[in-house]
């Protein structure tokens, strides 16, 4: 085929237009979001002492940091799927959230008595909450997916990466309404396993799928 | 912004807005450009410019497919020039090798080749075009080297004018994928 002919076939090729990548990637975030939000309903309750949690700053901190990771990670997705974009120094937004959960983590080592720092990384259920936040992660992690298709992202294991990331944070986030461990030893380790699952998956299944 | 860059963003914008001519126009505009940074890569890996027009091909098909991730408040230049370079690493991939490439400003590129003129415009790259299934070949050949409107195309093929582009549609991805994996 000439490249004259190719011009010519992709100058007539205008029945298909695809939506815009910004716009199918906040499409995905309202989807994921709403998937996750109905798997959670339909299997998880939210914990019955969540009144009394809400004043305690253990338990707000739960929401703070998932919340703020998703919205780092989802506001670098909307920067690379552009081909030319480089995120450079922005890519340290990522670690604005485990920042703070290592203030947390040293605050609760400050302020509790060691005894309790062990019961506390434990918890209640750990490995069920580790599969309860990768659960609720698949349904924003394939949304994110199906938008980045119409991406072009320069690095497609990156794009993989922070898709998972920002699907781990609202799977997390949404979880954070069942949890009753609130010690950010728990969150420390449980949380981050299954956040660190989530990105490792998407880091392979964006090289795999996200490459054009 | 040099006025290349200016010139394609007029008809890069207007093509989006639906104007199949003047998007005709910005991908002929483009290719010499891309050419000439292709040549200037391969020869940095002691490649002829022979091999220069998969690259081409491969990037024009990349910029086809992905055109709704230029925002066009941006200058183009540096969009046409990712795509460029994403490609040529691909290329050099299936080649085994695994290259650093800087990117390559495309819209300079056409200034500093020597010999731009030599365009092999008449290189023929026909196997790409075989491993089409026949359905899409038959249209791809009307459409191009026949130079046939899709109306007309419609007529000889005995389908309807939407299944004619949905099947070039569907060519043109295919195309994509047979470049993406093709071992050279």
């Amino acid at each position: 085929m000439k490249t004259d002919d190719l011009i010519a076939a992709l100058a007539k090729d205008q029945a298909v237009r695809s939506p815009r990548p910004r716009t199918a990637i906040i499409c995905a975030l309202v989807a994921g979001g709403v998937i996750a939000a109905i798997l959670f309903m339909s299997m998880l309750s939210h914990r019955p002492d969540i009144a009394e949690a809400a004043q305690t700053y253990r338990f707000l901190f739960k929401f703070i940091f998932t919340l703020t990771l998703a919205a780092s990670a989802i506001g670098l997705v909307l920067q690379i799927f552009r081909p030319e974009a480089s995120p450079g120094r922005r890519l340290w937004l990522i670690a604005l959230a485990p920042g703070m959960l290592l203030a947390a983590v040293l605050a609760e080592l400050l302020v509790m008595p060691s005894s309790t720092w062990l019961p506390g990384m434990i918890g209640i259920k750990p490995l069920f909450c580790f599969f309860a936040i990768c659960s609720l992660s698949i349904g924003p992690l394939l949304a994110f997916f199906a938008a980045l298709r119409y991406g072009a992202p320069s690095n497609p294991g990156l794009a993989g990466a922070l898709a998972g990331l920002s699907s781990a944070g609202i799977g997390a986030a949404l979880f954070v309404f069942h949890c009753p461990n609130d010690s950010p030893l728990f969150v420390v380790v449980w949380y981050s396993l299954a956040i660190g699952l989530v990105t490792l998956i998407g880091y392979f299944a964006g090289k795999r799928w996200l490459a054009w | 912004m040099n006025a290349f860059e200016e010139e394609w963003a007029v008809l890069m914008r207007a093509a989006m807005a639906g104007d199949e001519a003047a998007y005709g126009t910005f991908l002929r505009a483009v290719t010499p450009s891309i050419r000439a940074a292709a040549r200037r890569n391969l020869a940095r890996f002691g490649l002829g410019p022979s091999e220069a027009e998969d690259v081409v091909q491969d990037t024009l098909l990349a910029i086809h497919l992905k055109r709704q991730t230029w925002d066009s408040d941006r200058p183009i230049g540096p969009w046409i020039s990712a795509i460029c370079r994403n490609k040529f690493i691909d290329q050099m991939r299936r080649r085994g090798k695994s290259p650093q490439v800087p990117i390559e400003d495309v819209s300079e590129s056409l200034a500093a080749e020597d010999t731009a003129s030599g365009a092999l415009d008449g290189y023929d790259v026909s196997r790409m075009l075989d491993q089409l299934n026949e359905k899409q070949r038959n249209v791809v050949r009307f459409l191009t080297i026949e130079g046939a409107s899709v109306r007309q195309t419609a007529e000889r093929l005995n389908m309807t004018e939407g299944a004619i582009r949905v099947t070039l549609h569907r060519a043109v991805k295919a195309l994509a994928v047979i470049y993406r994996e093709q071992k050279t």
